[in-house]
Order: structure tokens, then sequence, then C-alpha cells
């Protein structure tokens, strides 16, 4: 249990003190406050009146504490999600926490996962849907060193390709059948040192994580062939939040809030960066993961790159019709799927 | 002058202290770089020992499972055995490949490892921890061939921090050689640790370790091991030459470099070399500022020693000059005294022997000697003016035993006589005279005694005196010069002698009778013709024989007609190359002033003799006279 973040945390003062603070600041909620302020005439009586205020929700990201949730890390430490009036609970994710599983067991209200897993598993079942779409581009990557010859698709042929499990095998397999190509596919680990002693002729690395670990083990990036799936028309949006379509139904105003919380969180994150790494690096720490401030600054700064519309002006945080076909269809392609949810079916706002 | 030797020496100091600090430091940078050369290779070499040894175990079973039978059971002891009689070694393990130990299980790696001084045993085929895509596992499989892995914290197996050695085997199946698995052996990063920590270089110097991608291994900051790689370091400070640094530390290469610590960022020197075994590098940092600490320290210590003796030295210096000063400015006050004329005045008291004491002793020998000297300077002065006042009166009487009123017979139309004497000292030894022997004879006489000065003077007015009380009526010059002779002759103890020239003019008739005892033959100014030389007997000078019997010649004047007598002080009168005025110049000299009267005559020679001797000093009296006929009274 000390892995579960909760914000209900015993009614002190101090605890009073700064709610009252955060819910000063907009005049928007002035009647809110006011409320509050009643309220607090009764604290010291009944403790449970002011959660009674709050929603109870809770969030699972789908990978263990990092840059790329600094959103949510800041918007819980701001206390954005309390002004959005949610007493929401993080729940601390990694490999052993499926965020889908997480979703339809009810063990989460709120989770991030990426959108070519929920398509797939929102055919099965249970009805899940994207509530706010954070990652426009695919930061999944695939790396060659200079050295091996690799500078093309083409070159690939015959070669051995690192490749994740799951969902990180669709782009690439994608790819590989774009471009006629038949490689040895060799499973790939968490880390990199099977591509940087040679074992894989092309790994596949995530823009904001395993390529900045590649730099940082020495390599130049002038001794580096990227591939960047937007350029080859495969362009995935990756990290959304998503919801049961139940759970929606029940309280859109509920999931509003937290996906504007959340984006809140996000944008202080991306005008804030030292303060939100100071916070992601707390979580890291609390997680007991070896942390790395410098690895961390960059994941941030490629989440700005990553979460920009790609048309801009466009607002944040939306899915847009197009990236959804595109993934639908390369879905059924591939024979992964024989139908797909519509898109007004699918993206809620 | 105590600020200029003080300043000079402050740099003379200054430059041999920066010589030795550049020569110093240059030198324990030699030192250095070999100490850390050695260092550093001693490090590696210990290092190396141990991993070698850790890498002999899997090499060894790889090699009996490529060829042997065994079961499980065996397996197991052989595995149990080789861990715990190997000490180097933390755990090892036999990870077969997906049902390659049998055809019933999936995933077989027995594993032994020391936990608590006891071997423990696991199977890492059991659980959740997925063996297969472990790097130890994968990368040998992949590049066919063993590898050390980077350093990993072993969660669920020995919950330690560690490297794998791993060994990929094989067995020959139908003829192929298919890979079986993998035989590790894990060290235990503390051992590396304890020997890079037994690091000291000087008071903070220390050594770290990093792995082939640049992660850190050792270190005293705990919170970089296995947290930061040397690239993000270089990152996070945006220093491009410390990503250089590490890339050639990755890359097997060694080297000294500027380096700025990890922790306190304070500049090191620090020396790279590589782990050869497993392409590991180990460095060792030699902080700056304690490297050159004794350095700093020694200079600091000549500084103030340099500074302490220069104060010490300007004060012997104020001191020496000083002492040298005071007599001497003492001395100077003294001599602006004795310069105004005061000598009476004491001098400093001579202190020491050195030069400013003779110096002293010197002064007071030349006040003295100037004291002395004045006096007597006074005293000759005193002597002198009393002698020149006298020779002035003495003077003034001989020039008033001269007849010196011209014309000095104005009732006599028929002659003129002229002259002029111009003694060359204040007392001169030129004569002349003229006088009247009765009504019609007029008696003259030039004379010239030898020497000058006071004694020629008073033998001139005695031969003056004798000559005029000699001359009677009816004596002809002849007899009267040898009356004078003979009486000057007499007891003419100083032997001085006079040559004389006397004649008498018969003013009727223009007939004159002269007699010459050895002077200088005069000039005939005739008023038609060019002037002649007298020509006559030179005669003997007077004074010297008593018994010399002098002759009387004759010779006429025509009216106009002039006789022009002189002394030889005039024809000897020198230029300033010591050249005579000459007879020749004077024959020149009567000749271009012809025809005019005597006094204008006289003066014009005498201007022309001043013209000639520019200003040399005048050696010889000069005395002229000249006696011009006009016609007789008819």
């Amino acid at each position: 249990m000390n892995k579960l973040l909760t914000i209900v945390r015993p009614a002190t003062l101090d605890n009073l003190a700064s709610l009252v603070k955060s819910l000063q600041n907009g005049k928007r909620y002035m009647r809110r406050v006011f409320l509050i302020l009643c309220l607090t005439l009764f604290w010291g009586v009944s403790p449970l009146w002011a959660e009674a205020v709050l929603k109870k929700a809770s969030f699972l990201p789908h990978w263990s504490p990092q840059a790329q949730f600094a959103g949510y890390y800041v918007a819980y430490e701001k206390g954005l999600y309390q002004k959005q009036g949610l007493a929401l609970t993080i729940i601390q994710g990694g490999p052993g926490q499926p965020p889908i599983e997480y979703l339809e067991k009810k063990k989460a209200d709120f989770v991030l996962t990426w959108l070519t897993a929920a398509i797939q598993r929102s055919t099965g079942g249970v009805k899940l849907i994207n509530i706010g779409q954070l990652i426009q581009r695919s930061a999944l990557m695939l790396v060659a060193k200079k050295s091996s010859g690799i500078a093309s698709p083409q070159d690939m042929n015959g070669k051995k390709v690192g490749l994740w499990p799951g969902d990180f095998q669709i782009q690439p397999k994608a790819f590989f059948r774009k471009h006629n190509l038949r490689v040895q596919v060799i499973p790939q680990s968490f880390s990199v040192n099977l591509f940087l002693r040679g074992g894989v002729d092309v790994a596949s690395a995530m823009w904001y994580n395993e390529y900045h670990t590649i730099l940082n083990a020495g390599l130049d990036p002038g001794e580096l062939n990227t591939f960047f799936f937007p350029e080859e028309g495969l362009n995935f949006p990756e990290d959304g939040i998503y919801t049961l379509a139940e759970t929606y139904r029940k309280d859109p105003a509920l999931c509003r809030a937290f996906v504007q919380a959340s984006l809140e969180g996000w944008r202080y994150a991306f005008s804030h960066p030292e303060e939100a790494l100071d916070i992601v690096l707390k979580y890291i720490a609390r997680a007991k993961i070896p942390a790395n401030r410098v690895h961390q600054r960059w994941m941030l700064a490629r989440m700005q790159d990553l979460m920009e519309p790609v048309d801009k002006g466009k607002p944040f945080g939306i899915l847009q019709s197009a990236d959804y076909e595109r993934v639908a269809q390369t879905l059924r392609e591939s024979g992964t799927l024989k139908t797909t949810p519509s898109y007004r079916d699918f993206f809620f706002r | 002058m105590i600020l200029f030797f003080t300043l000079s020496s402050g740099l003379i100091l200054l430059l041999l202290f920066g010589f030795n600090y550049r020569y110093s430091r240059i030198m324990m940078e030699k030192k250095m770089e070999e100490n850390a050369q050695n260092l550093a290779q001693a490090k590696v070499n210990s290092i190396e020992s141990l991993l070698l040894a850790v890498q002999k175990v899997p090499e060894n079973l790889a090699c009996f499972l490529e060829n042997g039978v065994y079961n499980r059971e065996e397996l197991r002891r052989l595995l149990s055995a080789l861990v715990e009689k190997n000490g180097e070694i933390y755990g090892a393990a036999v990870a077969f490949e997906p049902y390659g130990f049998d055809k019933k299980t999936l995933h077989y790696a027995p594993y032994y490892y020391r936990t608590g001084g006891v071997i423990k045993f696991t199977d890492l085929g059991q659980g959740a921890y997925g063996y297969t895509h472990g790097d130890w596992y994968q990368i040998p499989k992949e590049i066919n061939r063993p590898d050390w892995s980077e350093p990993y914290y072993d969660e669920g197996g020995g919950n330690i921090l560690m490297a794998t050695y791993a060994v990929p085997f094989y067995r020959k199946v139908d003829g192929q050689r298919r890979f079986m698995g993998i035989v590790t052996a894990d060290v235990n990063l503390e051992k590396l640790q304890e020997v890079v920590s037994s690091i000291k270089v000087l008071q903070t110097g220390y050594g770290f370790l990093i792995s082939r991608n640049g992660t850190i291994l050792t270190h005293p900051a705990k919170e970089l091991i296995m947290n930061e790689t040397l690239f993000g370091v270089a990152e996070a400070r945006k220093d491009v030459h410390l990503r250089e640094i590490g890339r050639r530390m990755i890359k097997g290469e060694s080297g000294l470099v500027p380096f700025r610590s990890l922790m306190t960022e304070e500049p090191c020197w620090m020396y790279y070399a590589p782990i050869p075994t497993n392409g590991w590098a180990l460095a060792v940092l030699f902080p700056q500022k304690e490297f050159v600490a004794d350095i700093t320290r020694v200079s600091r210590m000549i500084i103030l020693l340099g500074l302490v003796g220069l104060l010490l030295l300007s004060l012997a210096v104020a001191f020496i000059a000083r002492s040298i000063t005071r007599p001497l400015k003492a001395m100077a006050e003294a001599t602006k005294t004795i310069a105004t004329g005061n000598l009476d005045i004491a001098l400093p008291p001579v202190t020491s022997g050195d030069e400013v004491g003779r110096l002293t002793e010197s002064f007071q020998t030349m006040k003295e000697s100037l004291k002395t000297y004045i006096a007597q300077l006074t005293e000759t002065t005193a002597s002198k003016e009393r002698i020149e006042s006298e020779l002035k009166i003495a003077h003034d009487i001989q020039m008033s035993i001269l007849p010196k009123l011209f014309p000095p017979f104005t009732d006599r139309p028929e002659f003129n006589i002229h002259a002029l004497i111009e003694p060359a000292r204040e007392v001169g030894g030129d004569f002349y005279d003229f006088f009247f022997v009765d009504e019609d004879h007029f008696c003259f006489v030039i004379g010239d005694v030898s020497g000058k000065g006071v004694p020629a003077s008073l033998f001139m007015a005695v031969t003056k005196t004798l000559f005029k009380a000699t001359t009677t009526k009816g004596m002809a010059p002849g007899e009267i010069l040898t009356a004078v002779n003979r009486e000057l002759g007499e007891g003419n103890a100083s032997c001085m002698f006079v040559t004389i020239f006397c004649g008498i003019l018969d003013i009727r008739t223009g007939e004159v009778t002269f007699a010459n005892g050895g002077h200088n033959l005069p000039f005939l100014v005739y008023r038609h013709r060019e002037a002649t030389m007298l020509e006559a007997n030179p005669g003997l000078v007077v004074g010297v024989m008593e018994d010399f019997v002098y002759e009387t010649d004759k010779l006429r004047l025509e009216p106009g007609d002039a006789i022009f007598l002189y002394t030889d002080g005039l024809t000897e009168a020198m230029d300033k190359a010591g050249a005579f005025f000459s007879e020749e110049r004077l024959a020149e000299q009567l000749a271009a002033s012809k025809g005019k009267p005597a006094p204008q005559l006289l003066a014009d020679i005498m201007a022309g003799i001043a013209s000639f001797s520019q200003g040399a000093p005048q050696s010889d009296d000069i005395t002229m006279m000249m006696i011009e006929f006009r016609a007789s009274k008819k």
C-alpha cells in the first residue's frame, strides 16, 4: 500500500489551509470557496464532511514514475486535481501493472495507455473510451549504428532487429511490410546493451528514453541512423487517457475535471521544467528507481515536442480523427482486428 | 635612492621566485604524470587479476558442459563447489535455453550465490525472472562469444550490484553446433569498489571506475554510482570536452587531462587507463589545488622571507646611507661656509676610517692649506703692491728725467725734434736726451741699457746723467762716448752695459757729427730720396771695455732731411708667431709716412707696431726720436 499515494490525508489544519489557498485562486470558484469556508467552521466536528466535497478517483500511468508522466505528478503536487474537485489517487505503474486490466477490473478509474492497445481492447467486450490524447506523435523509433551500414530501410533486410513485445511491434512490422523487408526479430529487453554490444543491428527505442540512453552511453548522434515512423506515414499517437464508457456515462464532469487538471499539470510542467523535474525525481526516488536528472530533463523536453498538436493552433489533448483512422486501418490491415470502433464511439471530449 | 634599491632588489627577488615556481611546477607535473600512470596501472592490474580469476570459472565449466555428461544433481554439486572454492566469485549459474536441459523444463537455470557467509541456491528459471531476456543471457548468445555485462542490480537473483561474465556453450546436434545456454560467474562490484576506493591521492584525490557505457561504477559520491554516466554529467555541465574524454575512455585509450571533480567541480588532473579485460576504464584524480599546495606553501614562505629580507635590507641601506650622508651633509654645509671665505669653521669630527673619514681629513688638510696659502697670498700681494707703487714712482722719476715737452725749442726754427718712449715694464732701460752744447751745436743721444726693470733704469739714469755731465763745448761725439765709457767701465760690478748713439747737429749747416756705441744705426729720412739706413761703424757697447776709443763720423743733412733714431725694442717687436718687426718693415713704414710731421710719423709707426704685434705682449722698451733739419738761419 505504500505505493499508493492518496490525497485524502488526515484532516490537519495544514491540509485545510492548503486546500483553502488553492481554491482562492479562481474567481469562478468563489461560490465553492464560500461553501468550503462555511464547512471549515464544522471541520473539527466532522472531518468526513470535507471529504464529501471531493470526488474520489484513481489513476494509473502505464509505466514506472518518470518524466513521461510529469504532468500528472505536477498536477497532483500543485493541487490541480483538488481544485477540480477530485480526491485523486495515483497508483504507481510499472511492468506488473497492465493499465487496461486495471480499468476492466475497476482498480483504476483512469489509465494511460497507447492508442493501439486501447483500440484492440475496446473491441473485446469491455468498452473503454479515450477522453484525452496527450502524445500526438510516435516516439517509438528504430536506431542503427552508422558503422553497421544501415542507412535506409532496405539495408535492414536480413538483419537482426530488436523489438519489444506486444503493441511495440505493430508499427515496426507495418514498416517492414511497407518496405517488403524480411528481418530477424530479436526480443529486446528494457536495456539498450544488446544494441550497444552489437547483439542486434537495429534496435527499438523511445525517442524520449532509450535514444537518450544510447547518446549517454557515448554514441554521438552523428554515429547513428534513426528511423522515425511519422516520416514513414505511420504516425501513431501514443499515450492517451482512457476510462470505461460506463464511468464516463455516470459522471462526465468527473472525467472532464480529471483531463482538465492533467492538461493544466502538463502546461505547468512545461513552463516550470526544473520544478517539474524536482517533483518527478521525488516520485522516482519513492519508487526506489535510479534517478538521473539529465535523462528526465531530456524526457520532459521531448514530451513537450510530442504533445504539441501536429497542426499548430489546434487544442492540446485532442485525438485527431485522421490519426485515429490511420491507426485503426493499420490494425485492420495487419490482421490484428477485423473491425474497429468508430471515432465517435471512441473519443469523447 | 633607498626606494630604487628596494625596488630593484624586489624585482630580482620576484624574478627568482617566478623562475623557481614555474620550474618546480613543471617538475611536479612531470612527476605527477609518472605517479598517476604507475598508480593507475597498479590498480588496473589488481582489477584485471580479479576479473581474470572470475573468468576462469565459467570458461572451464562451459568447456565441461559442452563435452561432459551430467544430471541435475551433478550439475548443482559442481556449481555449488565452484562458488564455494572460488572466493572471488559472488555467484555462478548455468542457464539453459528453453527446454534445453530436458524436454519437460521450459526454463532451467541453477544459480548458487553467497549471502551472509553461506552458499545459497535458487533456480532463476522459476518465477518472473525471465532470464532469457536478460542482458547477461541475450548478449553472449547473440554475439556468440563471452562477454562482461554492464553492472546491474540483480533483483530476484543475488540482489546486489554485480557484473556478470557470461560464456555461451554449445553442443553438436545432428552435426550442427547448437546454442545450449550460458554459464555465468558474478563478481560483486564491492570487490572492485574496494580496490578503487583504496586509491588515495594527496588529501582528496580519488579514483573512479566507469563501464563500457560510461556508467559510473565506483565513486566517493555514492549517488552517482549506477545513476550517472560521464556523458550525462557532460550534458548536465554542457561540457563537450568531458564528453570527448568519456568517449576516449570507453574506446580504451589512456591519457592525462585536466578535469573537474564530479563532486566538487574543483579543477583536477585526471589520468585514465583502460581495463582491457572488459573494456571498463579507471580514472585517477589529482586535485590541482592540493597538487600545487606544496609549491604554494613553499612559495608563500619564500615570498614572506623575501619581504622580511627586503625590509631588513632597506633598513640596513637606510642606516648605511644615513651614516654616509650625515657627515657628508655636515661637510656640504661646512664647505658652503668655507666657500663664503670663512676658513675658521670647524669640520665635522672624523668618526670612521672609511672613505668618508678620509674625505673629511682631506678636507681638513685642504682647509688648512687654503688658510696658509691665503695668508701668504695676502702677504705677497701686499709686498707686490708696495713694489708696484715703488716702481710706479721709479717710472715717474725716470720719465721725469727725460725731456717730454715737445716741441722743446720753439725759438729755433732751424730744426725740429720729437721723441716717444713706450716702456715694456713700468721702469725701462731706454733713454734719450738732447740739449744745446753751445749756440749752434745741438747734441742728441739715444741709448738702450742691457736688461730691464729697476737695475736697467738705474743704469740708464746714471748713463744719461753721466752723458750730460761729460758733454762740454767743443767735444766731438767720439770723445764724449770714450769719456762716458771710461766712467761707466770703472767699477762696473754688475757688468751691465749700454748701447748709445749720439750726435751733434750744427744747426747752421746741417752737418752732423756722430759716434756709435753698439746701437742700432738710425735711418736718414731724405726729403727727396728714399730713407736709408746710416752706414757707419757699429762701435762697441758702452761700459764693457773702459779703454775703448770711439770714433767720430760725419754726415750732412739738407734742409728737409731728418734722422730717425730708435732702439731695438722697435725692430725686435714680435707678433704672436715670434716674428720681428724688422728694419725692412720700419723702412716701409718710413716710406709710407714720408713728408708727415715728426709727431704724426712717430705715432704712425707706433700704430704700425701695435697692428703688427696683434696684442702680443711687448717684450722690450720701444723708443723713437726724430730730428728734422729745416734750414739754416740766413
